[in-house]
């Protein structure tokens, strides 16, 4: 019975394991506070190349898009480098904290979000164009509107970014170090167990990941289809 | 309807409407001649209705008129000093993911009324349109008559000197033709120049004050509204006032 990876979820949940409450905690934390900073920058961005025409514009949408399939390793790489101590950023001293994982998965969530965004900004100000221009509107006028009108397919937009964030290992492994109890998160700590040989718990793990993952999908969708059948 | 800014009324009607003056205007698109060339001037009272078959050129003229796209040649000018306050209304009205009420403080918004004036003029305007009601209802769930109300309401609130409507009426009732109807002279009455296409020959009767008659992108005939339908002067015209099918 011990051995079974739904018995060790469940045993973990009810007996409110400490060590897994700090990890759920700080999986949550970081992919949220990552993908809360990528929807600050990403969403504007994405809705500006919508919006204006530029030299080389065709580049950065087939740069946004490109990056949405970057490795996570490859992204870890690039912020390792960059904070490690002989790197740029070296000085701040962000190497194996959750603050160097957050920037990492930044990395990775903000092409998705800025190039989902542009394509949903671009269709809306398809339908709205002759209307905003009429209105006299100014393209950064016309920025916060269509944010806005797009707010529900922006949702689902945010929950792809959410998904990559908190199901990637390779880029928080490699800048945070999985270090128990400051940057041990749920998808690093599988990898341990797993290759620890405890495989049950790294299932039970596993199983409240998916849970989790499934719990805020689930949320976010009977809001939106709320929200659309009340807005039509 | 009383109107719930009189002295506005009064100064609007005292001055006329700027007059639009098309100047040899043309527009072609991948080499191909769309619409014109062709000059006139509308200073007259209107409203101005515009007519003429389906690919005549009527949006295209409305569009170049309004500012939504630019002659390939010729000029588009206004009497008075630069441009006038000017909105348009679509076949398909084009309404925010919003209530009815937010879409019009929107406007307001982008208009840059002071944000304390914005909900009070917003409410009198769905008032006016009857649309109190729904004042809270998100505008994509109103019905197509109360949609095209709602857009009519949103330009009543940016106080137009000029209102183009691009066939308002084609996709509606009765009921909510006859309010569109009302609307658009009530706006007229406002001392706001009317310029509106349509394909119906009895609602041209009903509103028109003068005619421009467009066939196959270009103006055939430009006449007072009584002249245009008792004697036509141009073929295509004689042959659309007949009931024929003009091409």
């Amino acid at each position: 019975m011990e051995d079974n990876a739904f018995y060790v979820a469940l045993s973990l949940l009810l007996n409110l394991d400490a060590d897994l409450f700090q990890i759920v905690a700080l999986s949550l934390q970081v992919s949220l506070l990552a993908v809360l900073v990528a929807a600050l920058l990403g969403f504007p961005l994405g809705a500006a190349v919508a919006l204006w025409r530029f030299p080389g514009r065709g580049g950065v949408i087939v740069v946004l898009n490109a990056l949405m399939g970057l490795p996570p390793v490859v992204a870890g790489l690039t912020v390792y480098l960059l904070l490690s101590r002989a790197g740029p950023l070296g000085e701040w001293g962000l190497l194996f904290t959750p603050s160097a994982m957050v920037i990492a998965q930044i990395v990775l969530v903000l092409p998705i979000l800025a190039a989902l965004s542009r394509q949903k900004v671009e269709e809306l100000l398809g339908e709205y164009r002759e209307q905003f221009i009429s209105l006299g509107m100014s393209r950064s006028r016309m920025m916060p509107t269509l944010l806005w009108d797009a707010r529900f397919a922006l949702l689902t937009v945010l929950l792809a970014g959410f998904g990559r964030a908190s199901a990637e290992v390779g880029a928080v492994m490699m800048v945070g170090g999985n270090i128990d109890g400051v940057t041990r998160v749920m998808t690093t700590a599988i990898v341990l167990e797993t290759s620890k040989g405890d495989l049950p718990l790294a299932l039970g793990l596993g199983i409240v990941l998916l849970t989790l993952v499934m719990l805020i999908n689930a949320g976010a969708y009977i809001v939106s289809e709320l929200a659309k059948r009340r807005m039509g | 309807m009383t109107s719930f800014s009189p002295l506005l009324d009064a100064a609007s009607s005292l001055c006329a409407p700027p007059a639009l003056h098309f100047g040899d205007v043309a527009f072609s698109h991948l080499n191909r001649m769309l619409f014109g060339p062709c000059s006139f001037a509308l200073d007259g009272a209107g409203p101005t209705l515009i007519m003429g078959p389906n690919g005549a050129g009527k949006s295209l003229l409305l569009r170049l008129a309004h500012g939504l796209l630019s002659p390939t040649r010729g000029q588009v000018s206004w009497s008075g000093d630069g441009r006038p306050r000017q909105a348009m209304v679509f076949q398909h009205p084009v309404l925010l993911r919003r209530s009815a009420l937010a879409n019009l403080t929107h406007a307001l918004a982008v208009n840059s009324t002071p944000r304390n004036a914005r909900k009070g003029l917003a409410l009198e305007a769905l008032e006016r349109f009857g649309l109190s009601a729904s004042a809270d209802t998100p505008a994509r769930v109103l019905s197509g008559g109360e949609q095209q109300r709602l857009a009519l309401a949103r330009a009543w609130t940016l106080s137009p000197s000029v209102l183009f409507l691009d066939e308002p009426t084609s996709a509606l009732d009765p009921a909510a033709i006859r309010a569109v109807e009302t609307a658009v002279l009530e706006f007229h009455q406002r001392g706001t120049r009317i310029v509106m296409t349509t394909h119906d020959l009895h609602q041209a009767r009903r509103l028109a004050g003068d005619v421009l008659f467009l066939a196959g992108g270009k103006l055939r005939e430009h006449s007072p509204a009584e002249s245009f339908f008792s004697s036509p002067v141009s073929r295509e015209a004689q042959a659309f006032i007949a009931g024929e099918l003009v091409e």
